[in-house]
């Protein structure tokens, strides 16, 4: 055999693993959505939307959990943006270089990493005892912002670190102050890398389970909640519940439950998405 | 008022004994150069000889490189730009700075110019018109992009984008120009149409121009400065450096012997 067949061959073969390997992803994952959306498609109707949790099946509803979930969304945007931009702004531009910051940017980075239930544990014990918050909303979103912050300081300083020097120059050479540049300039220019990475942190939020119910959120709620103050639960939890119970009919309920859940998952992810290919067009050196 | 303009007729650009380090390299070594007022200087040299580290230690850029270092004196206006007082923003407000390659903001045409006023909390609209017409005016740029002020200023061509730099630099009426190298990245045609425009501007403003380009230096300036090695070897006329250099460094290298 020729030393070109060879690597003719070798090529198809990789190329024929690779395919392999895609498909292997997309699959599993369309089998997934397929089973669900047959098991709970049918469910979805209004009365599944606004009724609360029943002890039968058909009766039940995700009213509570669904306002509970926008509920932790919202609080935690209201939390988590704001300190974890200010800070990944004071680290990428005003701190200086010296051991104790590269020591924190480690840990920062490191953070990411932790498993979510142990920012439960902490959540648990500073906010939901220490600070008597109890197994309030309150206490979930302070719980998820510390959980997300990591990932949003990070891709505030990655987004401002990409900005080109030359643009920090022009401003500066105009008489800009610090802050001028940064709000002018900087943090237009890196927008869309950190709304990117606020709404996909924010995803990733609204799918965590095990910080919350270590905080303290129930697994029945039979009320709609309406302040911070007030208990509660999300959808990953009723889910969970609701898959645990022996009768047929709370499957379905489950299912259609994952089906609300993804679709906003989808939503905020094609957001980012989109806002990212805007930007990316928009902003070209 | 009186008093502000007899301070405009005094102002003046010393450099005494300066010394610039990064870390331990030492890039300019006692460097003593005074600018002449309302003419243009050009810096020449070749590669890493420090002309360009000098001619931005004029409007502290150099302050956020890291390991930066200097010392001696830097006199503009009879105070030294290095002391703890003064204001770094107002400093480049009087020096600006046009740079190598051309770098618009991502935003329209006129933001662009009128960005230096409103970071000084300029609001009055009939103001900020009349400064983008007559700027771009100045630059010979106000006949090609008058009907694009809306537009970004990222789709003007190369050479029109380092003249809307300069303009941007001229809102904000500095006494001092710098260039560093602002038609490098320019084509011939855009290199001559910027040259004439900083002869054009000496009749204002002192400018400083730092080229790789000898035979622009010897086109529009007064006087030439040339750099080896982070040293300031021969400082005169233009004319004479180029037809009667003193030094015989100077003559190797405008000779083109090296560089």
């Amino acid at each position: 055999m020729s030393k070109y067949n060879r690597n003719y061959i070798v090529d198809k073969t990789f190329q024929w693993f690779a395919i392999f390997c895609t498909a292997f992803g997309v699959l599993s994952l369309l089998l997934f959505l397929g089973n669900i959306c047959f098991d709970g498609i049918g469910r979805i109707n209004w009365q599944f939307m606004t009724s609360l949790p029943s002890r039968l099946p058909e009766k039940a509803g995700i009213i509570s959990a669904f306002v509970g979930t926008l509920w932790i969304l919202v609080l935690t945007a209201i939390i988590a943006v704001p300190v974890g931009v200010g800070a990944g702004i004071y680290l990428e531009e005003y701190a200086g270089k010296s051991r104790l910051f590269d020591f924190f940017e480690i840990n920062i980075t490191n953070l990411a990493g932790v498993p979510s239930i142990i920012y439960g544990l902490l959540g648990l014990e500073v906010f939901a005892r220490l600070m008597n918050m109890g197994g309030s909303i309150l206490a979930g979103a302070c719980t998820l912002s510390l959980l997300i912050l990591p990932v949003i300081i990070v891709a505030t300083r990655e987004s401002l670190k990409a900005v080109p020097k030359s643009l920090r120059e022009a401003s500066f050479a105009l008489g800009a102050t610090k802050w001028q540049t940064i709000r002018m300039q900087l943090l237009p220019a890196a927008s869309g890398g950190i709304v990117t990475g606020i709404i996909l942190s924010l995803a990733r939020a609204i799918g965590e389970t095990a910080p919350l119910i270590v905080v303290g959120a129930l697994a029945y709620v039979p009320f709609v909640p309406t302040s911070p103050t007030d208990e509660f639960t999300v959808m990953p939890i009723q889910i969970f519940n609701w898959i645990s119970r022996p009768q047929k009919g709370f499957a379905i309920d489950a299912a259609a439950a994952i089906i609300i859940l993804l679709l906003i998952t989808f939503v905020m992810n094609g957001i980012a998405l989109y806002y990212r290919n805007k930007w990316q067009k928009k902003v070209k050196w | 008022m009186a008093e502000k303009s007899k301070m405009v007729e005094k102002e003046s650009l010393i450099a005494e004994n300066v010394n610039v380090f990064y870390g331990d390299n030492h890039v300019i070594k006692n460097v003593s150069i005074v600018m002449p007022e309302n003419s243009i200087t050009a810096f020449i040299g070749p590669s890493g000889c420090g002309k360009s580290t000098f001619l931005r230690l004029y409007n502290r850029m150099n302050d956020y490189i890291e390991g930066f270092r200097k010392d001696g004196s830097i006199i503009f206006n009879g105070k030294e730009i290095y002391s703890k007082d003064i204001q770094l923003e107002e400093l480049r407000k009087k020096i600006g700075m046009v740079f190598q390659k051309p770098n618009p903001f991502p935003k329209t045409v006129y933001e662009n110019i009128v960005y230096g006023l409103r970071i000084q909390g300029v609001k009055d609209k009939a103001l900020l018109d009349e400064v983008v017409e007559s700027t771009l005016k100045k630059v010979f740029l106000w006949g090609e992009v008058k009907d694009q002020l809306k537009k970004s200023a990222l789709a003007l061509s190369g050479g029109q984008q380092q003249r809307l730099c300069i303009a941007r630099t001229l809102a904000v009426e500095p006494s001092i120009l710098l260039m560093d190298e602002p038609t490098s990245a320019l084509d011939p045609i855009s290199t001559a149409k910027l040259e004439e425009l900083v002869f054009e501007l000496k009749k204002t403003l002192t400018v400083v121009i730092v080229t790789h380009n000898m035979q622009q230096a010897a086109r529009i300036s007064d006087k030439t400065a040339f750099f080896y090695m982070g040293e300031l070897k021969e400082f005169s006329p233009t004319k004479q450096m180029f037809t009667n250099p003193k030094e015989e460094i100077t003559q190797n290298y405008i000779t083109g012997r090296f560089g």
